[in-house]
């Protein structure tokens, strides 16, 4: 093969299996991309939740994205147990004050970063949250303490539209 | 295959089996020369056949009655208990079917590690067998999700998490894998498209895992290769015909019991209620067939590392041939294998009980010894064995040791040659 010279036919071949490539590679993609979420499960992407009726020390639950979202309005030992926890202590170091900008309000995904259960309320080791599942145990911070999962509970995008309204996504 | 022509006897016969030689293949399967010592473990290919079948033919009727939607797939499937004619017998069928299913997958495959049914020059026909296996719990999986039950949900959700463990792409392929941001309408249908597809891949497989069968022959107790056809065969019909049959009678029995007198036993009550996106049930449990696995996925502390070792723990299975490095394929002349096969039984049982327990405690502890033992016996135990283990010498042929009285030196020294 060393000794062979680049030929008119070695380009056509070369050519030709290049073209080929593309054309299936277009012909397959859109049969794969159409099992990626759809024009209408994304027009589906924001929600807004009058959270006026909720008390100190209780939880909503909303869904969002067929997604379970979480809405705490935490009490003060919460916030103070929460934020007295050393960076070091934890399995993924995330500060309470970045994860919840208004303490008073966590306002979490409600799915366990494991294998996408949902957590139980004031259960587990650390009075937060505690996953049925695989066993995960959440401090009230939403933070994992203990079990397999390997991250935080997700912050999703949301933002006060007043004080008694919370947009999330 | 079977090296003789076949004529048919008939003008018509012979007219078309010039065209389409398919008289041919139904002699050889007919003909086919069978070792005489076949045991009852070697019926459950025939008991397997069987059970695709029944679930293909029950799936299909289910088909007609139910409707893949997440408002009204779990209605759909009460309206088949409740108002389809025979809905009933059918669905319970199908559902216990799939225990059953695998009930005798299990026995088929243990039988194959018994008598070194994997080895050389079995290979092919042993890693179709595993990707028929792979296929039987994807299929498995999906259709437990139709229901749209609290299991068959929670179910979907966490299996299809396990694709998030993959680093960088992972969240990409789970978003893909539901078509939304949950499982949801998009992930029911598409899973009733490819629970609807599956069996037929497999059908596909098990002509061609039978036709591997077909060049080697059969494997045999005794686990020697014999002439074929000689004293050492019988034909395929009527002799293992019959004996399937009457085996395949027995295996219905049990598959009757349950359908009848305890059809919701192998599942699981939560799967009555409707699937409810905002509440997880206090104990998700796979069905049966899977715990061993599970209960490997549990054992690890970290997630990309469970799912690793579940998914070795079955593709292991594919590099047996290799692993097992001893040239006698039966147990019945392994005098070490037998026992730490025995253990290996063992060993499953005990994962398969720890995965139905919760992940804590001895449980933990004992389903972490568990896995791995598991590794161990595939990865160090075998390589070895095959080395170290003094066998007991193997038979001539299967008639040997009854017409050809106690084993001499001759005759041990005859097969030392034939051996080399």
């Amino acid at each position: 093969m060393s000794e062979k010279k680049t030929k008119r036919r070695d380009f056509l071949f070369t050519a030709t299996y290049a073209v080929g490539a593309v054309g299936v590679g277009a012909t397959v993609w859109p049969m794969i991309d159409q099992m990626n979420p759809d024009a209408s499960v994304k027009a589906l992407a924001s929600t807004e939740v009058d959270v006026s009726a909720v008390n100190p020390g209780k939880t909503i639950t909303v869904l969002w994205r067929g997604k379970p979202v979480f809405i705490r309005r935490r009490t003060q030992d919460e916030i103070a147990e929460a934020r007295s926890v050393k960076l070091d202590d934890l399995k993924h170091p995330e500060t309470d004050e970045d994860r919840a900008k208004n303490p008073e309000w966590l306002v979490m995904l409600g799915v366990c970063t494991h294998l996408g259960c949902v957590p139980l309320d004031q259960k587990g080791d650390y009075n937060g949250w505690f996953c049925p599942c695989h066993g995960s145990h959440y401090d009230t911070s939403g933070r994992i303490r203990k079990g397999p999962a390997p991250t935080n509970m997700e912050i999703p995008k949301y933002e006060f539209v007043d004080a008694n309204t919370i947009k999330i996504g | 295959m079977s090296g003789h022509e076949y004529i048919p006897k008939s003008k018509v016969g012979k007219w078309f089996n010039d065209r389409l030689p398919l008289l041919t293949l139904a002699n050889h399967l007919t003909d086919y020369p069978t070792p005489k010592n076949l045991n009852y473990w070697w019926t459950f290919g025939g008991i397997l056949t069987f059970c695709l079948i029944t679930q293909i033919v029950t799936g299909l009727v289910l088909a007609m009655h139910y409707i893949a939607h997440a408002d009204m797939a779990f209605d759909s499937v009460e309206h088949i208990m409740r108002d389809v004619n025979y809905g009933w017998l059918i669905r319970y069928i199908h559902a216990n079917g799939a225990s059953m299913f695998f009930l005798a997958v299990y026995i088929h495959i243990f039988r194959s590690l018994f008598y070194g049914s994997y080895k050389s020059p079995r290979e092919i026909i042993w890693i179709i067998g595993i990707i028929i296996y792979l296929l039987m719990m994807a299929a498995a999986f999906m259709g437990y999700v139709l229901p749209w039950g609290q299991m068959s949900f929670w179910g979907a959700t966490v299996i299809t998490n396990l694709f998030s463990a993959i680093p960088l792409v992972g969240e990409g392929i789970v978003t893909w894998l539901w078509g939304g941001y949950s499982v949801d309408n998009p992930t029911l249908t598409r899973f009733f498209t490819l629970h609807y597809l599956i069996p037929f891949l497999i059908l596909g497989l098990v002509v061609l895992h039978i036709w591997a069968l077909h060049v080697p022959g059969n494997n045999n107790p005794v686990g020697i290769d014999i002439k074929k056809p000689s004293k050492d065969t019988v034909p395929f019909h009527p002799y293992i015909v019959i004996k399937d049959g009457f085996a395949l009678l027995m295996f219905m029995i049990v598959f009757a019991f349950f359908v009848f007198y305890t059809p919701n036993i192998l599942g699981h009550a939560d799967n009555y209620i409707e699937a409810d996106p905002l509440v997880t049930p206090a104990h998700i449990v796979p069905e049966w067939y899977l715990l061993p696995f599970y209960a490997i996925l549990r054992s690890v502390p970290d997630k990309l590392l469970g799912v690793v070792a579940m998914l070795s723990a079955i593709l292991i299975l594919a590099a047996l041939p290799w692993l097992d490095t001893s040239k006698v394929r039966s147990a019945v002349f392994r005098p070490l294998y037998r026992q730490f096969y025995w253990i290996l039984v063992a060993d499953v049982l005990i994962l398969g009980y720890v995965g139905a327990m919760p992940a804590e405690g001895l449980y933990l502890l004992i389903a972490r010894v568990a896995t791995a033992y598991y590794f161990l016996h595939f990865l160090v135990i075998l390589p070895v064995l095959g080395l170290k283990e003094k066998t007991v010498p193997v038979p001539l042929s299967i008639t040997e040791p009854i017409l050809g009285g106690s084993p001499n030196l001759a005759t041990a020294k005859n097969k030392e040659s034939l051996n080399n």
